[in-house]
């Protein structure tokens, strides 16, 4: 029997995938685990896996086509098999399973909190899925718009599709579209004017990622309660303690700020519980233990990779975990697991020179570290003034789960130990 | 503009004709010396006189009988029934005569007449009274039917029928005969079969004629006031034909409908009203469409049942609210 090849939700908020390369062309042979396509997801670009022995298809989709979840891409044929000629009928796999058999149970977890209700009504329709029930108006706009009902979720009785439906869809898919047009600087004006109408712009469309951006920021800044907490730290005596390390070590490695900073971070969150914390719609959940997000700016875009477990990692590993990690989210080839599940984040903005900054809560995470670049500063020590390298950290703080004093107390214990590095020994 | 009640516009329609025209005449019981049972006629006699202006007996049949046959003489009557529930006696005359000479004679006499009165309901008249017959009476082939709603339209419709040379129905309303409007003066014509949009709206279309145009207007606002829902009020004015490109034009623009009338549901014109959308309008449609009607029982003559009974701004807006998906 001849089975349909889906675009799978290969991300846990993933609403449609890029078919970016065919590996296997029609009519070859391909056994079930082998990799199909790759397909960017709203994070990252992924590997779509045949789940079946036999002959590839009536391929569908060609590369570089956009597609909904769902929707049938092509055919795997039992060998020997002739398939008919409709491939876009049937149903979709219920829950699509996430691909590249890297299933993860952190991400899984996601679910309960906002990550996973960020796809509004867009999803598997409950009940029978073979059937879908719309309006004669919902059916004829799914058409035009190229929209599978199946994956739209109706409002109306018995789970009908109705336009209002439709047009939620389609204007969460298409509303971050239209806001940004990047204005095309006029090189024969030198004084800036209000740009006229007509003047020349570009459209650019949103990539995946991009739209992903948009849509889960929108639910941080502007629901989320936010507070800032600002601590100035004296890094003397961390640049020492890394001066010695790195000095010892050799050519066996280097241990960089950033390390020392997320070591420190996770550290003083497990005396810290209160804000290793995710806000849920009716609870809080605390976290027994540290998986730290580190942002990472990519093309198009940022994501945060997780550190696991970094309270309980050598700075070394760290270090190593965190170079590869970047490396990976810049090629667009973290998997769902190394990018979901964080308990808590940090963005370093050092390297750009930036002195301090606020940045913005990744629910359902209750709080997130802005690290600003380490600068001399003449300080008062002891009555004289002298020369300190000095860091500049700011949290953002859910007010929902972290209270000031709870905030502050967390950022003293870790201004605490950048301060006296021996005290995460403590 | 000059404002006229509902029976004084139908009273300058019949003038303007019968002086248009000394071959429209009036006849009907009670038309000439009391002037109307609802004084449509008023002051007609005294110009006119008796030849034009001719009092019956109570004999339905026999002077429908005789308005087919002047008709087929070349005559172009108009018949005055007190109401469409007397009328109930005459339909051999209107239905197989009037409505069936042309097509019987290959062509050879048009039937160019006009049957009018009061329809439907009024207050407590008890169930023999109280009828509404605009879907026994489209359903017949070979008649017009038109019911205006407004003393415009009244005058306009009441005109166009004396002049068309097929048998026309016009349903009038006796609640509708102190209503007030603006009509034009002298020469204004509305052509039968075409709707007019009383309201113009986008999120749902409340379709209607003769007395459930108010009804609907009041629901209208309502639903403007209480859900911000912006209803299109179409009144058909037609019953036959219908303006089935106004009804899939509305129903276009707001993708759901509701149906009303006075008569009762089962085959009524809004089943008519219903197919139209479904067949022209179905790629439009975000929901099935809904129809309020009168209850599906004989009148009741209690003041309080009788309330009930009828189709209500609150029923429409209760229909509106679930064609919109708002409960």
């Amino acid at each position: 029997m001849a089975t349909k090849v889906f675009m799978e939700a290969l991300s846990p908020t993933m609403e449609e995938g890029r078919l970016v390369k065919w590996h296997k062309q029609e009519g070859d042979a391909v056994k079930a685990g082998e990799t199909l396509a790759e397909v960017e997801t709203d994070k990252a670009v992924m590997d779509l896996i045949a789940r079946a022995d036999g002959v590839l298809q009536q391929v569908a989709v060609t590369e570089g086509q956009t597609v909904p979840v769902g929707n049938v891409v092509a055919v795997i044929a039992a060998p020997g098999e002739t398939v008919g000629a409709s491939v876009a009928s049937g149903p979709p796999p219920t829950p699509a399973p996430s691909g590249g058999g890297m299933r993860d149970a952190r991400g899984g977890m996601r679910d309960a909190g906002s990550g996973m209700r960020d796809a509004g009504g867009v999803g598997p329709a409950p009940g029978d899925v073979t059937r879908v029930k719309a309006s004669p108006l919902a059916k004829r706009m799914a058409r035009e718009a190229g929209v599978d009902l199946k994956v739209v979720t109706g409002s109306g009785p018995g789970g009908r599709v109705v336009k209002r439906d439709l047009e939620a869809s389609a204007s969460r898919a298409l509303a971050p579209a239209a806001a940004p047009a990047v204005v095309e600087s006029h090189p024969a004006s030198p004084i800036p004017h209000p740009a006229p109408s007509g003047a020349p712009y570009e459209d650019v469309p949103l990539a995946q990622i991009r739209k992903t951006i948009a849509k889960r920021l929108v639910t941080s800044l502007g629901p989320i309660p936010h507070f800032f907490l600002t601590s100035e730290v004296d890094m003397e005596r961390a640049a020492e303690a890394r001066d010695a390390l790195n000095r010892q070590l050799g050519d066996r490695g280097k241990v960089s700020f950033n390390d020392i900073i997320v070591k420190a971070t996770a550290l003083a969150l497990t005396k810290h519980r209160a804000c290793n914390a995710w806000f849920q719609e009716d609870h809080i959940r605390y976290w027994n233990e540290v998986h730290l997000g580190m942002a990472v700016a990519v093309e198009d875009g940022l994501i945060t990779p997780v550190i696991r477990n970094a309270d309980l990692k050598p700075l070394l590993e760290i270090g190593h975990e965190a170079k590869q990690l970047a490396d990976k989210a810049r090629s667009r080839r973290l998997q769902p697991s190394e990018y979901t599940g964080s308990t808590f984040s940090v963005s370093n903005l050092g390297m750009f020179d930036i002195d301090q900054f606020t940045a913005v809560i990744n629910p359902p995470e209750a709080g997130i570290l802005a690290v600003g670049t380490i600068t001399p500063k003449p300080v008062v020590v002891d009555g004289q003034v002298v020369p300190r390298r000095r860091l500049r950290l700011t949290m953002s703080c859910d007010h929902r789960v972290i209270d000031g004093a709870t905030g502050a107390a967390f950022l003293s214990t870790l201004k605490g130990m950048l301060e006296n590095p021996l005290a995460m020994l403590l | 503009m000059p404002t006229l009640t509902y029976r004084d516009a139908l009273n300058q329609a019949l003038r303007e004709e019968m002086q248009r025209d000394a071959n429209v005449f009036l006849m009907g019981e009670e038309v000439g010396v009391y002037q109307g049972a609802y004084k449509v006629s008023r002051g007609l006699l005294e110009e006119f006189g008796p030849m034009r202006v001719v009092d019956t007996p109570i004999a339905e049949l026999g002077f429908a009988g005789i308005g087919v046959g002047a008709a087929m003489a070349g005559l172009r009557p108009v018949i005055e029934f007190m109401t469409w529930n007397f009328a109930v006696l005459a339909l051999d005359q209107i239905v197989n005569s009037a409505a069936k000479l042309l097509y019987e004679s290959g062509g050879q006499f048009p039937i160019p007449i006009v049957f009018r009165g009061p329809n439907g309901a009024a207050l407590q008249l008890g169930a023999q009274h109280s009828q509404a017959w605009e879907g026994w009476l489209s359903h017949i082939p070979g008649l017009k039917v038109v019911a205006p709603a407004t003393p415009a339209d009244a005058k306009g419709l009441l005109k166009s029928a004396i002049r068309d040379n097929n048998p026309v129905i016009v349903l009038e309303g006796e609640m509708l005969y102190n209503t007030k409007g603006e009509v034009p003066e002298g020469e204004y014509v509305v052509p039968i079969g075409r709707a007019d949009v009383k309201r113009a709206g986008r999120d749902v279309t409340l379709i209607c004629h003769s007395k459930t145009v108010a009804v609907a207007l009041k629901a209208a606002e309502q639903l403007a006031e209480q859900e911000r829902v912006s209803a299109e009020v179409v009144d058909l004015r037609s019953l036959r034909p219908l303006d089935e490109a106004a009804i899939t034009a509305s129903v276009a623009k707001t993708n759901r409908a509701v149906v009303i009338e006075e008569g009762w549901p089962h085959c009524g014109i809004g089943a008519q009203v219903v197919d139209v959308i479904q067949r022209e309008a179905f790629d439009h449609l975000d929901a099935p469409v809904l129809r309020v009607t009168q209850a599906d029982v004989p009148m009741p003559y209690n003041k309080q049942l009788e309330r009930l009974a009828k189709p209500s701004p609150d029923k429409v807006v209760a229909a509106a609210r679930r064609v919109l998906y708002l409960d």
